[in-house]
């Protein structure tokens, strides 16, 4: 029986093997109900394979999955109807129009309501942006194109867990953002969004919780504000007075790790905590004399953290 | 089940085999018709020396003459295509997660096969005796054991050849099926089955292994002839079906157990 959970995807030490070599290699994920969970890693990584797992398409050789709470692959026929999927990229009959594609894939659906099937279909279409094009042929259809219908194929019913893999690869940026639209108000309906993609930024816009994998190997896992701790802000400033400014920043207990010129002006550089009150520090500075003309907290870069994740991690396990 | 038989019927592939399998009594009808020698009672391959005393053997004549390559070709196209060209195309995943039920999909794909069979046979029958009625004289039938029926009956024989035939692709179906599962490239699981069915007429027509000739799936292909005795001989239809069944429950199985648990990495 399905336990009611917190978590609507949950994997518990998961392992692929091919061969000797460990596709995914003890995985222990958790993916909150109701968060977008961007799920990323270079190409290569044990993403896709994760995902076959989560979907029954592949059995793990070891380890254990849940998803909307139901144990994978005993309890597939229950858990399936309730999550819409898109896998390694879009496929469809190609001499079948976009309507037809998404009328057989709901007919081999065991539980799809036939009487609904056509009003379905249109408003997955119109969802999409693809009512226009329903009657052409999948096979003429560009790749922005199926990657669309692939999205509408995942909204045929309403679902409670959406498995998109790379669902912008492919469309151009005005689709890019269109897709990113509708997984904001898809989310906002309080579907979980589990997202996979080797796009930082993408993750980074729309994500609230992450996964990294390298290697078939979890190595980091949490909400996104869980991870920018894992790396300090920085405080940048740029003002006439260096001395002074310095002075009023040891106050506040910041120490600056780097000073250079800009033009007229001293541009400063200094580690800060999350918490710093940069409305207090601008107002001591000026009531101290200086000049302001920049004053800014920069959150850490979460690229350059991942790619030092992706990087050293491999080296070090090896 | 609709479902599959609209993609079967909506490819044009479909419809060119269909096409293709009409042509065959088509271009004997004709090849006979324009000859200028009248073949001899008994010369010739087997009922093409009765075409033009009576067009309705064109068909049963055109059958003889496809079963033992052209019709297994097309069954080999559809059955190699069942499971591999899902996968090939990557809609396999798709069916999977909708989800469409490992054994539902084997078994809505198996009758389609099975669909595509009766529907080509029965083209065939029916060209057949529509070309054969153009060309040649119609009447009543003389059996091959010299009883003589009706037209209303010889139609009926027609419509139990093509179901003969359609029951003797049973086991290459689901040899076809099986093979499927085992490859991600349709035409290689095509002309697998292809190959066996020519394995096995090979074996068939070798004297050195006649201990096995009753269990090959071809062994019985031929003898929808007994269809146009009176009465029928049912001995080899009896045969020949629990053969063919045995080919099913055998190589069903195999194609679930092989596809049961298998990873879907396409």
């Amino acid at each position: 029986m399905a336990s009611p959970s917190a978590y609507a995807l949950e994997t518990l030490e998961l392992t692929k093997s091919f061969g000797d070599h460990d596709a995914v290699s003890q995985l222990s994920l958790q993916v909150p109900t109701g968060s977008v969970f961007g799920f990323l890693g270079p190409n290569g990584s044990g993403k896709t394979t994760t995902i076959r797992m989560l979907l029954g398409l592949a059995s793990p050789t070891s380890g254990e999955v849940r998803v909307l709470g139901h144990p994978i692959p005993d309890e597939l026929d229950a858990a399936l109807p309730k999550v819409g999927a898109l896998v390694e990229g879009p496929a469809f009959y190609p001499y079948l129009s976009g309507r037809k594609n998404l009328m057989r894939f709901d007919a081999a659906d065991r539980f799809s309501d036939t009487s609904t099937r056509r009003e379905r279909v249109e408003s997955a279409l119109a969802r999409v942006g693809l009512s226009n094009a329903s009657d052409k042929k999948a096979g003429e259809y560009s790749l922005g194109m199926k990657q669309r219908l692939g999205l509408a194929n995942a909204l045929l019913k309403p679902r409670q867990l959406l498995i998109l893999d790379e669902p912008t690869n492919g469309l151009d940026p005005q689709g890019t953002r269109e897709v990113r639209n509708l997984i904001r108000s898809l989310a906002a309906e309080g579907i979980t969004i589990f997202l996979s993609s080797h796009l930082l930024g993408e993750i980074e816009q729309v994500c609230s919780h992450v996964a990294v994998m390298s290697e078939g190997k979890l190595v980091a896992h949490g909400s996104l504000d869980e991870l920018r701790q894992g790396t300090s802000a920085r405080l940048i400033l740029e003002v006439n007075l260096v001395t002074t400014a310095k002075k009023v920043l040891k106050t506040f207990g910041i120490t600056p790790t780097d000073t250079s010129r800009v033009g007229s002006l001293s541009r400063v550089v200094a580690p800060v905590e999350g918490g710093l009150d940069v409305g207090a520090l601008n107002s001591a500075l000026v009531s101290a004399g200086v000049s302001v003309s920049t004053i800014l907290v920069e959150q850490p870069n979460l690229e350059e953290y991942f790619v030092g994740l992706t990087g050293e991690g491999f080296e070090v396990a090896r | 089940m609709l479902s599959e038989l609209q993609v079967m019927f909506t490819r044009r592939r479909t419809w060119a085999m269909l096409a293709a399998i009409a042509l065959i009594p088509i271009l004997l009808a004709l090849a006979v018709y324009l000859s200028a020698d009248r073949l001899a009672p008994g010369e010739g391959p087997p009922f093409v020396d009765r075409v033009t005393q009576n067009g309705l053997f064109t068909g049963f004549a055109a059958m003889l003459l496809a079963m033992p390559l052209f019709l297994p070709l097309t069954v080999s196209v559809v059955a190699g295509d069942t499971i591999a060209g899902e996968a090939g195309q990557g809609t396999l995943r798709y069916l999977l997660i909708s989800p469409v039920g490992r054994i539902r999909l084997l078994v809505v794909k198996y009758l389609g096969t099975l669909a595509f069979v009766m529907v080509g046979t029965l083209t065939l029958m029916i060209a057949g005796a529509l070309i054969g009625a153009l060309l040649f004289p119609v009447g009543p039938v003389t059996l091959l054991s010299g009883d003589v029926i009706g037209l209303g009956e010889a139609m009926g024989r027609m419509a139990l050849v093509a179901l003969y035939t359609t029951i003797s692709m049973l086991g290459m179906l689901a040899i076809g099926l099986f093979i499927s599962t085992l490859t991600t490239i349709p035409v290689g699981a095509m002309t697998g089955v292809l190959v066996a069915s020519g394995v096995s007429q090979i074996l068939d027509n070798l004297p050195q292994v006649a201990v096995i000739h009753e269990f090959l799936f071809t062994h019985y292909w031929l003898d929808f002839a007994d269809l146009l005795r009176d009465p029928i001989e049912l001995s080899s239809m009896s045969s020949n079906l629990i053969l063919q069944l045995g080919y099913v429950a055998l190589f069903g199985s195999l194609a679930y157990g092989r596809f049961r648990s298998q990873d879907i990495l396409s």
